[in-house]
């Protein structure tokens, strides 16, 4: 893995980053988005179709390993040659972390001494760090966290503690195992107390490791405590290597954490957006003007995005976005979007997640943009702003 | 492109009762309002609204149907305002409702055998590909059905030997294609593990499956299309069935309706073939190791 530093911010924390990992060809600008996979591939863009969207930020993609558990055994997964392999993304980098929002959800009650409990379609599954460490050395990810026992917001001092004392140990045992190839993050938990999140910090920053993974964050926390959480963690972290954080979905979440300096994100949002029939109209630039449709109330839109649901969009021969130049915008218009999610219709899916992914990876490289020509602060004031504004019309 | 508009059927007065794909109520289509909608969404190819009964109904309601639907022809005519005697195809109905196979070619073969040779039939809701091979042999053109679609879905495969199903527990370690003779982009890419970890719990199963499965159907017609073409038709349903039918077991109304359509498929059939129920078991159960 390669990273380094391009472009700072001369106010806040944000920076303009370059990012290479593993085999794979191209170069990622950070900050970035990792879209998010089931099982390796989008939720709904077939692989045929994944040549239509943005390049090279389409080919950053999240991959969670626990999704394989009882769905194909790992020693299969080694036999077909690794992920890379398996999904036939041989020119994909590939990021895996044990944590989603939909599929594999931390349950902290259950986690224990021995590993981390999680949530997952096949049951509750306790997974120690040699059975995580058997399935990254099998599926061969360009780039690794290390397990963590994350927990939510509201638990005792006590336990938040222990949190950080696990997660410490289990990647020193990660580490440990020696697993070569693909870059390791160090996670770093503390939940909602800023002397434990500094204190994770500077445990993992002393550890041999090429970036790190900041959880704990969209479990209970609110918006106005994780600046400071935030602030603690990255103070505490050498300047030159990268920084990845889940669980910040909405771009004001992530404008959050850009300011605090975190590089890459991944998140489930745009899956979210999608299954809710639910497109993304929000002027990325945060000069463009806004969809006209003010008279509209809260199911239909709310000014940063609309539910194709609704039945006013029954005739609608408008696409989405007029000046947006994905697949979904030069092909369709919302009456058919509208049609489909009528009659259940998959394609449904498939044209709003790549209309979504389109939409958010254009607004990550409006911010890159920002941040290089020194506007990021005016940017993102502007920006929140704008949608706090419209939201009050 | 084509668009090909087919309709369920259920019961019949001056016009046809249908249940909506929408909200599932029922709703009443006239002759005239059903060549309207398929104008107005630019169809290539519309169908004349028919009186569909099943093709093992007896007696007088087969009559009244026949009559009913030339009536609702003329209309069709009328309200086009068409003056022609000659339709420019035809289309062979009312098939595929779970009627046993031994009925089903017959009828076919007497539709292909009195209708005109320059027209196109086309046979609505076949089907399987055993099916197309045997209608294309008795003169059919043209099918539509939703079976490689719905039964990816359900995670089965359509390949040489007959089905794949990519659920059963086998799959989860087999780092083979789907079909290793299959050149799409899903053969070319994917194992059955990696398909069996997807189908019925993701999309993206049935998205990969049904892909291939269409690649699967398109291949099958132009094979069948360019075997005539050479004057190859009759090896090339032999090679179909051999692979099918490796020990021999060709049904015994396939063996018939060939026989009918002219088509020596002596070699691929064993020379006791089993009686049809015995039959039926084995093509069910099969799945490919």
């Amino acid at each position: 893995m390669k990273f380094r530093v391009k472009a700072w911010s001369k106010t806040g924390r944000s920076r303009v980053g370059e990012l290479e990992l593993g085999s794979c060809p191209h170069t990622f600008e950070t900050p970035a988005l990792l879209l998010s996979t089931r099982k390796g591939l989008p939720h709904f863009i077939s692989p045929q179709l994944l040549p239509s969207l943005p390049s090279p930020d389409s080919f950053l993609l999240q991959c969670n390993p626990l999704h394989f558990i009882e769905g194909i055994p790992f020693e299969t997964v080694s036999r077909i040659g690794g992920l890379h392999d398996m999904l036939g993304l041989r020119e994909y980098a590939l990021a895996a972390a044990p944590r989603d929002s939909d599929v594999c959800i931390p349950e902290s009650n259950s986690s224990n001494k021995f590993g981390a409990s999680f949530e997952t379609p096949s049951g509750r599954h306790l997974i120690k760090p040699i059975e995580y460490m058997k399935m990254i050395s099998s599926t061969k990810p360009d780039l690794w966290t290390t397990l963590a026992d994350e927990v939510p917001a509201w638990v005792s001092q006590k336990r938040n503690r222990t949190s950080v004392d696990r997660t410490v140990k289990w990647l020193d045992e990660c580490i440990g195992q020696n697993v070569t190839g693909g870059a390791v993050f160090g996670s770093i938990v503390g939940g909602s107390s800023i002397e434990e999140r500094q204190r994770c910090a500077q445990e993992i920053a002393r550890r041999n490791v090429s970036g790190y993974w900041i959880g704990g964050f969209g479990l209970g926390e609110s918006m106005e405590q994780r600046p400071a959480l935030l602030h603690a963690v990255v103070t505490n972290l050498p300047e030159e290597k990268p920084r990845q954080i889940f669980g910040l979905s909405l771009p004001e979440e992530v404008l959050q954490g850009i300011s605090a300096g975190v590089d890459l994100f991944d998140s489930t949002y745009i899956y979210d957006l999608t299954i809710g029939g639910l497109a993304l109209t929000f002027p990325v630039n945060g000069t463009e003007p806004h969809p006209s449709d003010y008279q509209l109330n809260d199911n239909v839109s709310d000014f940063t995005k609309i539910n194709l649901k609704a039945t006013i969009y029954r005739k609608d021969e408008s696409p989405i976005l007029d000046s947006c130049n994905c697949y979904t915008c030069q092909n369709h218009t919302k009456a058919y979007i509208n049609h489909l999610l009528n009659v259940h219709e998959m394609l449904a899916q498939t044209l709003l997640e790549i209309h979504n992914t389109h939409h958010y990876l254009a607004l990550f490289r409006t911010i890159r943009e920002a941040i290089k020509g020194d506007r990021f602060e005016e940017f993102k004031h502007k920006f929140i702003q704008g949608r706090r504004e419209a939201s009050v019309l | 492109m084509e668009i090909m508009t087919p309709f369920k059927f259920f019961r019949v007065v001056f016009s046809l009762s249908l249940q909506s794909p929408v909200d599932g109520k029922p709703m009443l289509l006239t002759p005239e309002e059903s060549i309207q909608i398929q104008n107005r969404i630019g169809a290539d190819i519309i169908m004349a609204l028919d009186d569909v009964v099943k093709t093992t109904t007896k007696g007088p309601r087969i009559e009244e149907a026949m009559y009913r639907t030339l009536r609702w022809i003329d209309r069709d005519l009328c309200v086009k305002g068409l003056v022609e005697r000659n339709l420019p195809g035809y289309a062979i109905g009312g098939l595929a409702g779970g009627e046993d196979k031994d009925s089903f070619w017959r009828v076919v073969a007497q539709c292909t055998a009195s209708l005109p040779e320059d027209k196109p039939r086309y046979v609505m809701g076949v089907g399987y590909p055993l099916d197309i091979v045997v209608c294309s042999a008795l003169g059919a053109d043209m099918y539509d059905c939703v079976y490689p679609t719905r039964t990816a879905r359900f995670g089965t495969a359509l390949v040489p030997e007959g089905v794949l199903k990519l659920k059963h527990k086998a799959m989860a370690d087999d780092i083979r294609p789907v079909d290793p003779t299959c050149e799409c982009m899903v053969c070319k890419n994917y194992t059955r593990a990696y398909i069996h970890c997807l189908v019925t719990k993701d999309a993206m199963g049935s998205q990969l499956l049904s892909y291939h499965n269409l690649y699967y159907m398109l291949k099958l017609s132009r094979d069948l299309h360019s075997s005539i073409v050479r004057g190859q038709f009759p090896q090339f349903v032999c090679q179909f069935l051999q692979k099918m039918f490796p020990e021999g077991d060709v049904p015994e109304w396939v063996c018939n309706a060939m026989e009918v359509a002219g088509i020596d498929i002596s070699s691929c059939c064993a020379p006791f073939p089993m009686s049809h129920d015995e039959h039926q078991t084995i093509y069910e159960s099969k799945w490919v190791a």
